[in-house]
């Protein structure tokens, strides 16, 4: 297939961009929506000291969570570990650093941070101290909200179901969760994808990430785990 | 939650009552997924999960499962005829902007005037508030489904949560193993309980007091 914008690469090639102490956003919602290619290349390349941000931790062998349970992050920003125990006995054993923000704080965190927006204004969480912890709040119209600043990382690392080569994306039913949000905030943004098509074969009125937000496409070698169900 | 099955559908069954034609719903793990077992099946019901579908409909065959077809609770669902998939972003925005009816979820706590504990346990359990928060602060109802009382024989409904908060002054509603109690600006009232247990045997096993609604009705069982 032709390749204009040079976008389509391989797994191998965009591991080039990964090193230890680096941010990594991710897509995926319990793992549905991770892309498995990437993760596998980022567990082979035996990176360190990562800062992972994304939903939630997945599950120990599934999604970002087999990162986590190798011991890969020194820090997460995640809305929910509980179907990850490792992370957990990780956090109490003073090995992991978890910031805990509310799922929709943190899918707007990161869609701000991709719109290039600073921070948003949310009343949710005000109750928790540990939600606003060292957070400066604003009063606006007498009425007080949590600051909450925006996300971005290194690289953000989605999965989707079909991409043309300039990287525009179509994702597959509830696998889209936060993978257009993730796509938005990378400096670098990968998507691993199940078929790659020639430009022009995406209805446009379709697409859900424009490829303008996209740098690297990778087919994807398939999902290399088994569902919580299986 | 140490409660058998018979009484896990008990609790489900009342908690199916509140949900009435047209309204958009959230379910939490637990009992409240068993709640659309007890719905008619002529009511038209539109059940939202977190990670982007509204419209959920029944879990699939064995053998039918799609991997990208699934709840919040990472297990596979299917969708009904209407639904439709969306980003986190656009499906918290539904959650905040008010557009979901009810919201059915467990709780560790629930005070007298509502405020809920859901999440943590400090030093124990903390698995983190998923989107809880936004769900207990800005669904119009907030049932919560939940033993009476916990492992240790204490009550789960009372004066002061010592937990951390999901949401202060959010739930309007508590279905237990025992009774249905609501909750408004007047506090909180006992209106119905199940012939199982008796008015008296509730008072003893809440801790804090209560109102008892002057049409206080028995559920038989």
């Amino acid at each position: 297939m032709k390749n204009p914008f040079g976008k389509i690469t391989t797994v191998e090639h965009v591991m080039d961009f990964f090193h230890d102490g680096m941010s990594i956003m991710f897509g995926g919602f319990g793992g549905i929506g991770s892309p498995p290619t990437i993760i596998e290349g980022i567990l082979k390349k035996d990176l360190q000291h990562l800062t992972l941000i994304g939903n939630d931790t997945g599950f120990p062998d599934i999604g970002i969570g087999r990162v986590v349970k190798e011991g890969r992050a020194d820090q997460i920003i995640v809305s929910h570990i509980g179907s990850n125990p490792i992370a957990g006995k990780l956090m109490s054993e003073g090995k992991l650093t978890v910031e805990f923000c509310p799922q929709g704080t943190l899918a707007e965190r990161i869609r701000a941070g991709g719109v290039g927006i600073a921070a948003i204004l949310t009343d949710v969480g005000l109750d928790n101290e540990m939600v606003t912890r060292n957070k400066p709040t604003y009063t606006l119209e007498g009425k007080t909200y949590l600051v909450e600043t925006a996300l971005t990382a290194e690289i953000s690392i989605v999965y989707a179901k079909k991409a043309d080569s300039y990287g525009n994306l179509i994702y597959d039913k509830s696998a889209r969760n936060t993978n257009p949000l993730v796509a938005m905030a990378g400096n670098i943004t990968i998507a691993e994808v199940e078929e790659i098509v020639p430009l022009g074969q995406l209805d446009p009125d379709e697409i859900m990430t424009p490829g303008t937000f996209v740098q690297y496409v990778v087919p994807s070698q398939g999902v290399n785990w088994k569902w919580v169900w299986e | 939650m140490g409660l058998g099955v018979d009484v896990r559908n008990r609790i489900a069954k009342r908690a199916a009552l509140e949900i009435k034609n047209g309204m958009v719903v959230n379910l939490g793990i637990g009992i409240p997924s068993l709640v659309p077992n007890h719905l008619g099946k002529d009511q038209n019901v539109m059940f939202h999960a977190e990670n982007g579908i509204v419209g959920m409909g029944a879990s699939p065959k064995q053998g039918e499962e799609d991997e990208n077809v699934c709840n919040a609770g990472g297990l596979p669902v299917t969708v009904i005829p209407g639904a439709s998939y969306c980003d986190s972003s656009i499906a918290f925005g539904m959650i905040r902007r008010g557009k979901i009816d009810v919201t059915i979820l467990g709780a560790l706590q629930v005070s007298e005037n509502g405020d809920l504990a859901n999440w943590i346990v400090p030093g124990k359990k903390v698995p983190g508030m998923g989107g809880a928060m936004e769900l207990a602060q800005k669904a119009k109802k907030v049932i919560v489904v939940m033993s009476h009382y916990d492992k240790a024989g204490q009550s789960k409904i009372v004066k002061n949560c010592t937990l951390p908060l999901t949401s202060a002054q959010c739930v309007d509603m508590i279905i237990t193993d025992m009774a249905v109690f609501h909750i408004d600006h007047d506090g909180l009232t006992l209106r119905e309980y199940f012939s199982t247990t008796s008015i008296e045997e509730i008072k003893t096993m809440t801790s804090c007091s209560f109102q008892i609604d002057k049409d206080i009705k028995r559920i038989i069982v």
